[in-house]
């Protein structure tokens, strides 16, 4: 059974079922679109039940000639590294389908509009052809387009546009490097394709590494969004729709990291290197000057906007750490972001329903109105800063100890994120939650409604479990970010002769990756 | 030289178009005013016989009127593109036609001449072929520009054309005479076979017919900065010309352009790679730049259609059989993405109304959502957004520059069309982001209307996603090329 193909064009098929039913019942549309969003979750929990946790491969691969003509080729495959954003996306548009009860205008096209960027969202995380994840990555783009535009606030139109250019202009240059990419491996005499896992193996010249990792690089520094490309998405979150704004920061910020990780480094290994000291310095700035504009926000959607790019610089720095904690660090990180970041979208969209209002003055003292908005708000909160026995912390730690090994100074300077952000979102809290009622509103606001605590509780329950007992998630990827490491060093040896006068930064041992490259290999035989 | 022998096989398709206009103005005669539209189906029965003819002959090559015509897979592939737009365009003139109550048989015949010249460029391997199939198609357009003969744009729309394109055709002949004088052929593979000695640098002025030829056949790609006329007379002419115009004209001047600089011309190729890259670059960025503020939707698509020649220059450049392959490619699609865009501006449009602007668009989305859903599939094919045909064709093209190391076009192109989709999309904004005004005039659907719209998003679509069949035909058509 094609169980990767399933769990993408389900929702694409759903989202035409839903266009054939009648306007008026809206029920019958939200009910259809949920039932719909959670199958789709099933079919990928499926997927993680079916996992081989030791296994680096690709696994579920699936195969067909789409373009044989430019060996395009119809190409999925799951890894450690894909398997936990597909379910982060899968459990995350079903919260949001369920937390959309907000939107009646138009909501037909809405549900249609959520369901296809499902679509693609799955498709960017399981395409292992460089064309087919590119459509797919495009594909992401009107959907949200649309959510944002039609959905959105009053500056809705700005803010989408403004989205939609800042992603083409990276990922159109992607467009050229991706053929760039196919063209040299052909030039080289190999027979023409787009196939990552042989693309992988492609030897480019240092000088055109540099540029297509440059190509690439922007369009996922874009999505990221790594500073100073950043300002496209204060604007989308203020304006998006609760359920926008959860997805944007859950999954699409993702595939920007996820892209570096799949694509950027087993690529252009050794532009990879040449840019880390840049890349690590961006993220840091992002890291600091996120959590200080973050600082300054009235607005709560704009200030959990900029804390997105504080915490986006953690990944970023993790994954460039080039290690087994930093990377699994991030993957774990990307996850943590999705949960918590969404979570505190759906507490301010709940809050902005009751009182028409985002302005962090116009709130205090809601604690004791309504406690237990107040408990969830605090404990996501906990979670965003890092506090040991939440999901945040575990991810942060590893990130830190991952750089700290390489770049000591680094993490250091990482570390002052952690304290900047406790400032600024603790110091929200203290603003919002507690203190007198200084606007009588506030007093008799109502508490969560049981809908918005089932749309809660289960992001809650992953919140503590990834706290708790991060081992399961931990040792599904293990293997898959050993394999991007070793591809990564191994590179490095082929092509730098500097490598072993330059083993103090980077100890790995020859005998080591030989005995890697083994299993590599045995692992791609196991693939086919 | 005697009377050249004529093959009837070869000249079937040419035949039966002529036959089927000439028997529409006989029986334009015959009908009252109120059954003109029975001269659509005459028109579409035409189309569709010589459709079925040439399908039927893919993969034979005949040569024809003394070896001046031929009728390879290359010219059969552009005979298709031409056909399927003279269809669609007679499908949609219907509506065109009766608002301005100036129904009369000679618009169909008129389409047909034209589309018949278009086919004789596209078989040509003599230069004199080509300028004969240039004006068989470029007169009646000088009428058909004009046709709504009330209308003050029209008017200017026709004659800004006919000067315009007399001038072209000017340069074009004075650029075939020098190639005339100085190679002493007018043939084709003659002028290849006398430039690839290398003695071209014996006389200067082969350089002289080469460079009018270049600006003659520029004119009517509209490369800039050659494209002056095309805003006026696009947005001037019956909005289903404009349609037959720039998805027509566009294939039928690239397809000159193929057999004359990409067979003939090929040993100069060094010499004029530069002025072409210059042409390519100005044109993809005026033609976006340009379309970029205008509040006119026919202009908007003009210039886009500007912006579009540029890309399919640059593919041209590539001069690699990938290269002439995406370009066929490309026509396809926008031929297709056009037309559909021009049929949903057809049925929008009011009666008399000169200069259809954006604002009729407003809430489209959700008055009519299939007009709009069409409308928006065909913006963002325009833009080169995925799972659109549009995507495809600019992915060949690219592929193809890069392939023949013109990477530094091939961004320009990107960026290109990165400044597009902000005037794309905004049509797709001011139908799903905009509130529609009291008062909208409800579309008109006739069913030829609604059979092109489907026909046109379809194909759109499915060009994007399974582009293979067509790509392949392309790649075959271009090895027919060079034989």
């Amino acid at each position: 059974m094609p169980l990767l193909s399933l769990v993408i064009f389900l929702p694409a098929v759903g989202a035409v079922g839903i266009l054939v039913l009648p306007r008026k019942r809206q029920d019958l549309i939200r009910g259809a679109a949920l039932a719909i969003s959670i199958f789709t979750f099933l079919l990928s929990i499926k997927l993680l039940v079916d996992f081989q946790p030791g296994v680096g491969g690709m696994q579920f691969v699936e195969e067909a000639a789409w373009i044989p003509s430019l060996g395009i080729s119809y190409k999925l495959g799951i890894d450690g590294i894909s398997l936990f954003l597909v379910l982060l996306t899968t459990f995350l548009t079903a919260i949001a389908i369920l937390a959309s009860t907000g939107v009646v205008h138009r909501l037909k096209e809405y549900m249609v509009a959520m369901l296809l960027l499902e679509t693609g969202m799955i498709g960017v995380f399981l395409a292992l052809d460089l064309v087919l994840f590119y459509v797919f990555w495009e594909a992401t783009l009107l959907p949200m387009y649309f959510i944002i535009g039609i959905w959105g606030g009053p500056r809705r139109v700005y803010a989408t546009i403004k989205f939609v250019l800042y992603t083409m202009a990276g990922s159109l240059l992607m467009l050229v490097a991706i053929i760039g990419v196919a063209v040299l491996h052909a030039r080289a005499g190999a027979s023409a394709t787009f196939d990552l896992t042989v693309l992988m193996n492609a030897e480019i010249p240092p000088a055109m590494q540099t540029w297509l990792f440059l190509a690439f690089g922007l369009a996922f520094a874009i999505k990221v969004p790594m500073f100073p490309f950043h300002t496209w998405l204060p604007d989308a979150h203020v304006e998006a729709p609760t359920a926008g704004s959860v997805l944007l920061a859950g999954v699409l910020l993702k595939m920007g990291t996820y892209g570096f990780l799949r694509f950027a480094l087993p690529l252009f290994p050794q532009a990879t290197l040449t840019f880390l000291p840049w890349i690590s310095g961006l993220a840091l700035i992002g890291i600091v000057y996120g959590a200080w504009v973050a600082m300054v926000q009235p607005d709560l959607k704009s200030l959990v906007a900029y804390s997105s790019v504080s915490h986006l610089g953690f990944v970023m720095l993790g994954i460039f750490a080039l290690n087994g904690e930093g990377i699994a660090g991030s993957l774990l990180q990307m996850v943590n972001h999705g949960l918590s970041t969404g979570a505190l979208f759906l507490l301010v969209g709940m809050i902005y329903e009751r009182r028409h209002t985002r302005m962090i003055a116009d709130y205090g003292g809601l604690f004791r109105g309504i406690p237990l908005f107040g408990g969830t708000f605090l404990l996501v909160v906990l979670s965003s800063i890092g506090l040991p026995g939440l999901n945040g912390f575990v991810g942060e730690f590893l990130i830190l100890l991952g750089t700290f090994r390489v770049h000591p100074l680094y993490a250091v300077i990482a570390v002052t994120g952690i304290v900047w952000a406790a400032w600024y979102m603790l110091g929200m809290v203290r603003q919002v939650l507690f203190g007198p009622i200084t606007h009588p509103e506030n007093a008799d606001v109502a508490d969560l409604s049981w809908n918005e605590r089932i749309v809660l509780i289960p992001v809650l329950v992953l919140i503590v479990w990834i706290g708790v007992y991060p081992t399961p998630f931990l040792s599904r990827m293990e293997a898959s970010v050993e394999r991007v490491i070793v591809r990564v060093e191994r590179q490095q040896i082929i092509h730098s002769s500097r490598f072993t006068v330059d083993g103090k930064k980077r100890v790995v041992s020859r005998e080591a990756i030989a005995v890697n490259r083994e299993s590599v290999t045995v692992n791609e035989e196991e693939e086919r | 030289m005697g009377m050249p022998q004529l093959d009837w096989g070869g000249v079937a398709p040419f035949v039966i178009l002529t036959l089927t206009a000439l028997g529409i103005l006989v029986f334009d005669l015959l009908l009252g005013p109120r059954h003109k539209v029975q001269l659509t189906y005459l028109g579409l029965t035409g189309v569709l016989l010589t459709l079925a003819l040439l399908v039927s002959g893919f993969g034979d090559r005949e040569r024809m009127v003394g070896n001046m015509l031929i009728l390879d897979d290359f010219s059969r592939f552009f005979h298709l593109v031409f056909l399927l737009i003279a269809a669609l365009t007679l499908l949609v003139s219907v509506k065109d036609m009766e608002e301005e109550s100036i129904h009369q048989g000679e618009y169909y015949a008129l389409i047909l001449f034209a589309t018949l010249g278009m086919m004789v460029m596209a078989s040509a391997t003599d230069l004199i072929m080509l300028f004969l199939g240039l004006e068989a198609l470029s007169i009646p357009l000088y009428i058909l520009s004009g046709f709504f003969r009330k209308r003050l744009s029209s008017n200017e729309s026709a004659l800004k054309y006919l000067l315009l394109g007399a001038f072209a055709s000017a340069f074009l002949l004075y650029g075939i005479a020098f190639l005339y004088g100085s190679v002493g052929s007018t043939r084709l593979p003659k002028i290849a076979a006398h430039l690839s000695r290398g003695t071209a640098w014996e006389n200067p002025l082969v350089f002289l017919g080469v460079g009018l030829l270049l600006v003659g056949l520029a004119f009517k790609v509209a490369a800039v900065p050659f494209h002056m006329w095309l805003p006026d007379v696009y947005e001037g002419a019956p909005t289903s010309v404009t349609a037959f115009m720039i998805a027509g004209t566009k294939a039928a001047a690239f397809a000159g352009l193929l057999r004359a600089f990409g067979t003939a011309l090929t040993p100069l190729r060094t010499e004029w790679v530069a002025p072409l890259w210059v042409l390519a670059f100005l044109t993809m960025g005026v033609g976006n730049v340009a379309a970029l503020t205008q509040q006119s939707i026919k202009r908007m698509l003009a210039y886009s259609s500007i912006a579009h020649a540029g890309y399919l220059l640059v593919a041209f450049l590539a001069g690699t059989s990938r290269g002439f392959s995406s370009i066929l490619f490309y026509l396809v699609v926008y031929a297709f993405m056009n037309l559909g865009a021009f049929t949903v501006i057809i049925a929008l449009a009011r009666q008399g109304e000169e200069r259809p602007t954006l604002s009729a668009y407003a809430g489209l989305g959700f008055r009519h959502p299939v007009l709009a859903f069409s409308m928006a599939v065909f913006m963002f094919s325009l833009a080169g957004l995925p799972p659109t045909g549009g995507f495809m064709g600019k992915f060949y093209i690219f592929t193809a520059a890069v392939e023949a190391d013109y990477v530094g076009l091939a961004v320009v192109a990107v960026l290109c069309s990165l400044i597009s989709v902000f005037f794309y999309l905004r049509v797709v904004v001011v139908m799903y982001m905009q509130e529609s005004p009291e008062g909208q005039p409800s579309p008109v659907f006739s069913p030829a209307i609604v059979i092109t719209l489907v026909l046109a998003t379809l194909a759109t679509l499915q060009l994007g996603v399974l582009p293979a069949g067509v790509w392949d035909l392309a790649v075959r058509s271009v090895q027919s090329f060079w034989g």
